[in-house]
Parts: C-alpha cells; structure tokens; sequence
C-alpha cells in the first residue's frame, strides 16, 4: 500500500470521525459562549442518536429521524436550562444528571421497546443518510493526487457531513454578524452589560441552548443513522467530552473549532490505522497513547502551556441582578 | 417578602426537603416505568424485597454501598472546600492499580490481614496521585478541577487500559486482566456479619472493605470538624475572602483536599479488586465515582448522610438487578436513570420547591394549632 | 399658574420613599429638576443616593411616591422602561463587555434590526454625529479592555445618548478619572447641557459640585436636607448640610501618651486590578499608646489601604513596618504572629464565617495557635474561651453553639472586635467598626477601643462616620482620592474636615 492511498484513507476517515465532535463542538460553543457551562453535550448526543434511530426505524425516513434527533436534543436542553438559568442550579451538577439520564433511558427504552439489549433495530436503508458522490468523482479519480483526494476524501460522505462543514461558517456568521450573536457574546461576558441595555438575559440563554440542542441533535443523528444503522449502547462513548475539549482547545471560536475537531479526528483515525504496527525504534505505538491525547492536549491548554485559553467571563455563574 | 432570606428549621433543611427531592425523583422514574409497560409499584416492591428480603441481597445491598461511600466520601471532601471532584471515577480506577500491585507482591507471603494496610495505603496513594495533577493545575494555574478531573477520568482509562492488556495480562489469557490474587491478596468475606442477624450471605462479595469504609466514614468526619486542617478547609470551602482573611493558604488547601479526596476514591478500589473478584479487572470502577456525586449530594456532603444515601444507592443497585429478572423490560440500567432524577432534585433543583415549603411552613407556624 | 419661559421640568420626583426591611433608605423625596440643567446630588455614604438612583433606573420600585418625566408621570419597571423614559444612566462600575469594540458596545441592545450589517452602517454614522456634537472623542473600533479608564467612560455616555437619552443620571463619575480627564468631561457635560440635556451629577466631591452643577441637593440620611441654586451657595455651606451638626457621642478618653512607632507606612502605592491607583504615595506613622483616625468617603482608597497593610492586597509600591519588621510580601498569618490584629471593614465576607457557629468564628485567622490544639482542634479550650469572651464583651445571645448568622450586626461585631482585641495585639487596625451596629453597642466598642490605646498599642482607624473619627481619634489624617490630603489634630472641627473629605485643600 503506498503512502499517499494509506494518507488519503486515514484522511477520509479522519474527516468522518470528527463530524460527530464537530456538531457538539459547534453546540456547545453556543451554550458556552453565553455563560451556560454545558457537560450535558454527552446525554444530548446520546438521546438524539437514540430518538432519530428509532424513528427513522419505524418511518424508513432519515429526515423525520433527523427531525426527531434534534427535538428531543433540543428537549434536554431546555432542562438543563430550566436548572441552570431559572432554578439558578449548579450548572456542572445539572449537565450531570442529564447525562446519566440519558445514558440509562436510552437503554431502558430500547431494550423495552426493542429488546435488543438496548439497541434498537436495524434501520433500513430509506432510514440513513448514505454517502453522496459528488458529481465528477469517478471520472476524476484516475487523474493523479487530486483525483483520489477529490473522490475519497472530499465526495462520498453524507449529506450530514457536509452540512457539518457549512455549520462552520454559518456559526461564524450566526455570532459575529446578526444581533442574535452579539447578545450572545456579550452574555456570556458581562450579563449586567445586557440587563442594563434592557435584554432579558434568561430569555437570551434559553435561546442559545435551543441552538445547542438543534446542533447536538445533528450529532446524535449522525452517529446512529448516517455513520451507522441502529443505535447501540452508550454509542457517543465520551464523544461529547472530547467536544467539550476541542472547544476549549479551540478557544471558543468557530473556525478553530473546526480544525481542532478535525485534529482530534484525525489523532483518532491514525489510532485505528496505528493498531498492530509498529515504528522503527519505538516498536509498536501503544494504541491508548492517541485514544489519550485529546484528554492530554486540552489539559496542557488549560495549564496555559499553549497560550491562554480565556474562557467567556460570565461562564459558570447563575445571574443574580447584584444588589 | 422573599422567600429566600427566610431561615428553616433544621429537619426541614435536612429531613424533609431532601425527602421530597427523592420522592420527586421516583415520581419521574415512576412514569418512565409506567410508560414501558410496567406497575411502578409492582416494581418498587420488587426493588426493596431483592434488596433486603434475604441475607444474600442485603450482602450485594451493602457491598455496592461500600463503594459508594468511598466515593462520596471522596467527593464531600473536595465540596467541603469548595471543589468540585468529578474525577473520583478515575481515582478510584487508577487506585486499584496500587492495590493489585500490593496485593501482586505480596499475596504469596503473607496473610491477608498484613497485606491489607499496605494495599490501603497503595489504594490510596495511586488514588491520590491521579487527583495530583488538576490539584496543581487548579491551584497554581487557575485551571479549572471540573475540566481536568473529566480528562483525567479518561486518561486514566486509556493508561489503565494499556496496563492491563500488556502488562498485568496473564500470558495465554485473553481476558485484560491480572492473575487472580492468592488468598494472602483477598479481603475476606463478611459473612459472619450477615449472619448475626440469622442470614446467610451467599454468593454476595460484601467483604472487609465494608467495615473500613465505615472507618472512612469517622475518619473523615474527625478530619472536618474537629482538626484545624478540617477548620480551614470548610472556611474556604464556604468563604474564600474569610479564608484570604484568616491567612488560610489557597493553594496549600486545594492540594491537600484533593489529594485526600483522590485517596478516598482510590480506597474505592479495595472493594471489587481485593474482596469480590479478587484481580484487577478492566473498568471494574463501573460508574461509581459518578454515582459518589449523587450520594454526596444527597448527604449533604456529611459522612452520616453519606452512609444513608450510599445505602440507598446501593438497594437501587441490588434491587434494580433483581427487578430485571423478573422485569426484563427494566434493565440495570433504570437505576441509572434513577440515579440521574436523584442528582438532577437533590443538585440543581434543590430549591425548585423552597419557596412552596417557606410559603406551607409560614402557614403552619402562623396557624393556632401549630403556631404560638 | 405662571408662564414662565424658564425651564420646564425634565424630570420630578414626588414622595418618593422606599425601606429595606428597618432601613429606611429614602424618606419622602421631592425632587425638581429643571430641563437643560446640570443637577448635583451630594451626600455621605448610606445618604441614599444610590438607592434614588436605582429607582429612576428600574431596578427597584420605590414603595410609595411618583416619578414624572416632562410632567408626565412614568412608571419605571426595568431598565427597559428607564431607556424608553428617555433616562441614560452612566454607572459607577461600566456595564461594558470588556473584550468588545466601542461600536458593539453602543449598539448591544440598539443594534437596527436582525442583521449587524444593515446596523453597523448607521451606526457608526449616528456615533460619529455625536463625537462630534459633544466632543466625545473614541475610535469606534477600538477594543474597551485596551481603552483607558476615561475613554471607557465616554463610552458609556455615548451608550446612553445612542439610545436617545434625554436625561442623563452620571454616577460618582469621577472616582476613576485622572484631573484632566474629569476636566474633559466637564467640558462634554456642558456642551450636553447647552444642548438641552439634563443631567444629574451624583458624587461626594464638592469642588466638583461647584465646578459644573447649576443646581444641587444635599442628601443625608435617606432624606434631602436642602436644593439651591449652586451660585448661590459656598463650599463651607455644602459641608457643613452634608455631615450635619449632629450630637457627638464623645467617649471619654484622657489623653493620649505615645510611645515609639509600631506601624509605619511609607509610600505606599495600591493599584486595583485594572491598574487603577487606589492608594498613591501614601505615608504615616502610628505609635504605641494613640489612635490614629482616617477620615473620608468611601472608595478614596481607605479599603485598599488597610487591606494592604493586613497582608490580603498586595502593594505596586511602598514600604509597611510593624514593630520593626519590613512585612511587604507578608500574609495574614504571618502578621498576625508579628502582632498585628485586624478588625475588617466587612464582617459578613471577611471577619466571619456566617455558616459556622459563634466559637468557630472567635478562632478565625488565630486557629493555629498552639493553645487551641495540635492537628486537633481542643474543642473545650475553644469553647471556654469563646464563653469568656461573651461574657466580656455582652454577647447576646450568650451561645456559644450558635450559628453566627443569628447573631444581631452589633453582636457579630463585637465577636469580631473580642477575638481580634483579646489577642493583646501590639497593632490592631480597624475598618468600619460601628457600621450596621446598634447604639448600646457602638459605645461598647468604642470604649474598647479607646481600653486598647491606653493599654500602649497602636490603633489605625479607618471609618466613613465623622463623629466615630472625632470621638476617638488623637489625630486624624483625611484620605481624598487615594492621598492623604491633611493631617489634624483629634480636636479638629467638622467643618474644616468635611471640607478636606470633599477635596477642598484645607
């Protein structure tokens, strides 16, 4: 196998690992950006693959799954946001409980519903999102280095995948050019700003966590009907952390997100590919080193080895009108 | 008026607000039951009779409570001075590691009851080593113990993981984990307990680590409130500018907490590894640094409360696996629902209802039968 | 009814009054301001003026009393109500996100519609109309957390006008301004005010009063004890309404008999967070056997001062020495063991533990010390002592098991004052002593203090009550913007020191 078709395959599957990362990455930045600590981006994952598998498995239509994905992500945003913003709960201890709800609902209810063990049933075809070849793919793919690039790694994803890529700078425009997203970053930097302007500041979070959810609920929906065809047990398998890491190693903006969840993706699929071989000198890689590293990286960060990681100021506290 | 300023009595602080957090959260999971087709009562009665109705069940009952009081122990500790440990999962994790590694060495050579300080301390140290690095990240960098303890849970895992399938491995074996421990390596069994009060303990693995959870339990209540460490630690934990005050060191108590929080959770490990399955097993912490989160919440970050909800816990987790038996539609996996509705009322929805209880209880001391 | 072409009414508070449990914070305000007038309210701290100002702006609801804009009576429920009121309010501490453009800053909340772009446009037009129109110069892009303090100012005044604020509420607005930029804006204040703007001017500083107002009002106690026109009243008149001729609680105390110096401050420099200086080049000596009294409004520098010299901020520059020993870089722990005590000005975050009960909180800062245990802490050695204490210092209820919160302000404070006093200290410094306590207490801990002088320690007084300076002072030093602008006697009149605390050089 020579170098650049192992390159090109580690690269498509990089591109493939880190949607899921991606779309979290994106929610979270939302909640975050507007001084909601969100842990809950694992539970929201979770119950969406959940929610758009077994709809998609009773309807046949990957759409309706989707739609179902993100209402119910949607759903458990809005009770983290009921503790967090109205009930003024400890925003970590919120997100939580969310996720272990979720991770023992989506089990309970599947294996009741399916009695799989948790799974739920095999969706069809019509049910999940399949790869798309873009048009010119085959004809393109004999012509040397951009052919195999443009037919592997660029064309054949899933419509999902792609709309994870125009999120990027749709979130970008969403912040920084409507006043949706100005609000946003002032509330997360300096909510007495915003209250004394006359905005409603809980009215602006719970806004914000309805984008999380939407984005989360792409997530979920990915990882159930587009990356594969049921949903199993606990599938995001601390997917929503990493998220949660690339963001902060992304220092909560938009296109460096992108490239940090593309990184992590990447450290992933070289780890799959690094599996039984072995490097000159080193000897076999231990697989866990790279299945370490995002955990790793994102500590360094925060020790502010990589520069400072300065996160929103208000991030964390419940808003109290000082007085 | 507010209702916010308005002081309640203790047993309606500690007692009755707590208890309706717990009903609210079996309400909710009640509904979920019921949506899956099954008599949440039926269910509840299942749940309490596999947990307590024979010796054996109350013996797995007070063998998962043994875990969950390290745990909560662990991460009171930490609350008392205002850090939030999410990482006893991982403590606990890499605490079994100096366990197995004590009990490795020594199990051929001595009895059980001289192998046993040592692997305390083992656990502990491991435990604490683990909770190490976001100490100092927090204290010297600012650096937030919440994010941290999550990525050391899972750098953790991948280290455990590497450890156990090529170091501890048994040549020929398949399975990633270590030998089995020698008799010189294992916490006996504490069947002689359960047979105090005419039982029998079975097949159940409630082993000697019970009793030193509860020593645990004392240890760590002396070390609150009746030592000047204990002293300093609760006026951070409460008021950083009182702390700041009283010259009381910021970074110095944040090491010194987490490194003992680190070590309860590793002790943890004793549990499963030295008195159940007698080896170290791949993830054999199996949630239970998390579910510490929920039993020191709802012990109000107090050893006794603690023991209290870590029994509750652990009826939930015996009860819930007999109730799959006969329920199959509920799996084990209920009860982590269950434990999520707990954390969710009793943590961040603790004062959802404190001004409906301010608003009754004005009512009922103002009333002439129960007023002045 | 006359017509008289002078100004109509921007802006009249009638009866307005508002309590905060037994605090009755403004008793039955009546206040007229004349449209295209630049209005003064001056007063102490806890005069009320912050509370009035709340109220105009929304955050609180006064209990009774009306509020009407151009004679129209307005209710005003939130901020929101307030800006469509036509009220700006300029804050004492900015409402601004730090990590913002100026551009952004002004428009959050006013930004034209759903798309930035279509907004920005404008916006940036209709701000540059008004730097130009009052003289308020900043670059529309320039990063808030990049701007100096004054600039940052400007930005919350254009905030306001952005909206179409008619009536301008600045608050202590020159508390973070160096003289030429409070020159600056002074100029900007008239050109608003020729331009048909009112404006109310709350602050402490009489000779900004005198500068720039054409009217004001003194406020004292929750109430308003006079209005005039500025030109026809003097400084020494000012003064003299605003700290009162009140019946001086004098303690009795002989004379004092100073010995060496035990504390000895000496250019000492405190700069806040932002790089602010709190406390410029400040220097002092207190010796064993006097009390030394440091007068002046709140937020001069007196805080930052004494948390300075107790070890909790740490000082840009400038020397401490207590009983010989040079502390810079010194924490509370150590200075307690040098013979320092402090008696803080905020015994609800600092002196005390309000979760823990009374005997826990008579060991706070000491609970090291050898007599209250080893590792462990000796429970009834504490207890006993903390029972003593009580007893001493008429603690009531006399339990010492109780939760701290449940003590009344006086008796919180006077743990405070036993624990900190008890330590025999050589130096003990004290912040606000009597703030939020009651009479039969006050006199309590002031006997004790004056106990402690003649005992041959050094006492550093810090507090915002005149009458609590002269009583117990043997010499007063005034702190006015983060200097000591003088230093009297303890026998100084009221007058010439109301005067140095509201920045009139003696």
């Amino acid at each position: 196998m020579d170098y650049f078709e192992v390159f090109i395959s580690i690269l498509g599957s990089a591109i493939r690992l880190s949607i899921p990362l991606l779309f979290t990455a994106l929610a979270g930045l939302f909640s975050e950006r507007a001084g909601i600590f969100d842990i809950g981006l694992e539970g929201k994952m979770l119950v969406s693959a959940f929610a758009s598998a077994c709809v998609a498995y009773y309807t046949g239509n990957a759409w309706a799954g989707l739609g179902a994905g993100i209402v119910t992500a949607i759903l458990f945003s809005m009770l983290h946001g009921f503790a967090s913003i109205t009930n003024r709960g400890n925003q970590i201890v919120s997100g939580v409980a969310l996720n272990f709800i979720a991770a023992g609902l989506t089990i309970v209810l599947g294996q009741a519903w399916f009695s799989q063990g948790g799974r739920t049933g095999q969706v069809p075809a019509s049910g999940r999102f399949s790869s798309i070849t873009l048009p010119g793919a085959d004809m393109m793919r004999e012509v040397p280095i951009i052919g195999p690039l443009y037919a592997n790694v660029i064309s054949g994803h899933n419509i999902l995948t792609y709309i994870a890529f125009l999120m990027v700078p749709l979130s970008w425009w969403i912040l920084y050019r409507t006043r949706f997203g100005l609000r946003l970053r002032a509330v997360g930097e300096n909510p007495g700003a915003v209250d004394t302007a006359g905005i409603s500041v809980s009215w602006l979070r719970y806004r914000a966590l309805i984008v999380t959810g939407f984005l989360a609920g792409f997530a979920g929906t990915y990882l159930a009907i587009a990356q594969s065809a049921a949903f199993i047990n606990n599938m995001s398998a601390g997917k929503g952390y990493i998220a949660l890491a690339a963001l902060i190693f992304a220092k909560w903006k938009p296109v460096p997100v992108m490239f940090a969840c593309l990184l992590f993706g990447f450290l992933d699929a070289f780890a799959n590919f690094m599996q039984g071989k072995s490097l000159p000198l080193i000897g076999e890689v231990p697989v866990q080193i790279f299945q370490a590293l995002p955990y790793i990286l994102t500590c360094v960060l925060l020790a502010g080895f990589i520069g400072i990681a300065r996160p929103p100021k208000a991030g964390g506290v419940p808003y109290t009108k000082e007085r | 008026m507010s209702t916010a300023s308005v002081p309640l009595p203790g047993w309606i602080n500690y007692g009755v607000i707590p208890l309706i957090n717990l009903a609210l959260a079996f309400f909710f999971s009640g509904i979920v039951v019921w949506a899956i087709g099954e008599n949440p009562f039926e269910a509840l009665q299942l749940l309490l009779v596999g947990a307590l109705g024979r010796g054996e069940g109350i013996g797995f009952t007070l063998f998962y409570t043994t875990s969950f009081i390290f745990t909560g122990l662990s991460v009171a500790v930490a609350i008392h001075s205002g850090l939030f440990n999410i990482g006893s999962e991982g403590q606990a994790y890499l605490g079994g590691l100096g366990a197995a590694l004590v009990a490795l060495s020594l199990d051929a050579y001595v009895p059980w009851y001289v192998t046993m300080p040592f692997a305390v301390i083992g656990a502990a140290l491991f435990g604490a080593a683990c909770a190490a690095i976001p100490a100092w990240l927090q204290a010297k960098r600012g650096s937030h113990i919440v994010i941290t303890t999550i990525m050391f849970n899972f750098i953790v895992s991948s280290l455990m993981n590497y450890v156990l399938v090529h170091m501890l491995i048994v040549p020929g074996k398949m399975a990633p984990e270590s030998r089995t421990f020698l008799p010189g390596g294992q916490l006996p069994k504490l069947d002689w307990l359960i047979a105090m009060f005419g039982g029998k303990l079975g097949a159940a693995p409630l082993n000697f680590s019970f009793l030193i959870a509860l020593i645990m339990c004392f240890l760590v209540w002396v070390l609150i409130w009746r030592t000047k460490l204990g002293y300093e630690m609760r006026t951070l934990g409460i008021s950083p500018s009182a702390a700041s005050y009283a010259g009381i060191g910021y970074s110095k108590i944040v090491m010194i907490t987490m490194l003992i929080s680190g070590g309860l959770a590793g002790m943890m490990a004793l549990n499963p590894v030295m008195g159940a399955s007698a080896r170290l097993q791949i993830e054999f912490v199996g949630g239970a640094g998390f579910v510490g989160i929920a039993v020191s919440l709802m012990g109000r970050n107090h050893p006794a409360g603690i023991v209290l909800s870590a029994l509750l816990f652990g009826i939930l987790y015996q009860g819930g696996a007999e109730l799959s038996f006969d329920m199959p539609a509920i799996t084990r996996d209920m009860i982590v629902v269950i434990q999520g509705m707990v954390i969710l009322f009793a943590g961040a929805l603790e004062y959802m209802l404190r001004p409906a209880i301010v608003r009754a209880y004005q009512q009922f001391a103002r009333s002439p039968a129960g007023g002045r | 009814m006359s017509f008289e072409p002078a100004k109509e009414p921007a802006i009249e508070l009638v009866g307005i009054d508002k309590k905060f449990g037994a605090v009755h914070a403004n008793k039955n305000i009546n206040l007229t301001v004349a449209k295209g007038s630049i209005h003064g309210i001056i007063g102490e701290n806890g005069a009320g003026k912050s509370t009035l100002m709340s109220i105009l702006y929304g955050f609180y609801q006064a209990d009774e009393g009306e509020i009407r804009i151009s004679g129209k009576p307005v209710t005003i429920r939130d901020s929101q109500a307030a800006i469509s009121s036509g009220i700006g309010m300029v804050h004492q501490h900015f409402m601004l996100v730090e990590n913002f453009t100026v551009l952004e800053n002004v428009m959050l909340g006013a930004e034209g519609g759903q798309l930035l772009r279509r907004g920005v446009a404008s916006a940036r037009k209709e701000l540059k109309r008004l730097e130009d129109d009052y003289g308020l110069d900043v670059d529309p892009d320039a990063v808030i957390e990049e701007l100096p303090v004054g600039r940052q100012q400007r930005v919350e005044i254009l905030k306001a006008l952005y909206r179409g604020a008619e009536i301008l509420i600045l608050d202590e607005p020159t508390g973070v301004l160096t003289p030429p930029e409070a020159d600056h804006l002074f100029k900007v204040l008239r050109v608003l005010r020729d331009q048909g703007k009112t404006i109310i001017l709350i602050t402490h500083k009489l000779r900004e009063i005198m500068a720039i107002t054409d009217t004001v009002s003194v406020m004292r106690r929750g109430e308003i004890v006079a209005t005039r026109k500025t030109a026809d009243t003097t400084v020494e008149e000012l003064a003299e309404l605003m700290v009162g001729r009140r019946v001086l609680l004098r303690v009795e105390k002989g004379a004092a008999d100073p010995g060496k110096v035990l504390l000895s401050v000496k250019n000492l420099t405190v700069k806040d967070s932002r790089g602010v200086t709190m406390v410029d080049d400040v220097s002092f000596e207190v010796r064993a056997g006097e009390i030394v009294g440091i007068a002046g409004v709140a937020g001069n520098g007196q805080s930052e001062l004494l948390e300075a010299i107790a070890g909790i901020r740490k000082p840009s520059s400038g020397e401490i020495i207590v009983n010989g020993q040079s502390i810079a870089g010194s924490d509370p722990a150590m200075l307690r063991a040098l013979g320092l005590a402090h008696i803080p000005e905020d015994r609800h975050h600092m002196g005390l533990v309000l979760k823990f009960e009374e005997y826990e909180n008579s060991i706070l800062g000491y609970h090291r010390d050898r007599r209250y245990g080893g590792a462990m802490l000796d429970l009834d050695a504490i207890r006993k002592q903390a029972e003593e204490q009580i007893v001493k210092y008429d603690i009531r209820p006399p339990n010492a098991r109780l939760k701290t919160a449940n003590f009344s302000g006086g008796n919180q404070q006077k743990i405070v004052v036993a624990r900190e006093i008890e330590r025999d200290p050589d130096v003990l410094i004290i912040g606000q002593p009597t703030r939020g306590v009651d009479i039969g207490a006050i006199e309590f801990i002031h006997k004790r203090i004056i106990d402690t002088r003649d005992a041959g320690k050094a006492v550093l007084l810090v507090s915002v009550e005149l009458d609590e300076i002269r009583s117990l002072s043997d010499r007063i030093l005034v702190m006015f913007a983060g200097k000591v602008v003088g230093e009297k006697s303890g026998e100084a009149g009221e007058q010439t020191l109301g005067l140095m605390m509201a920045g009139i050089a003696a």
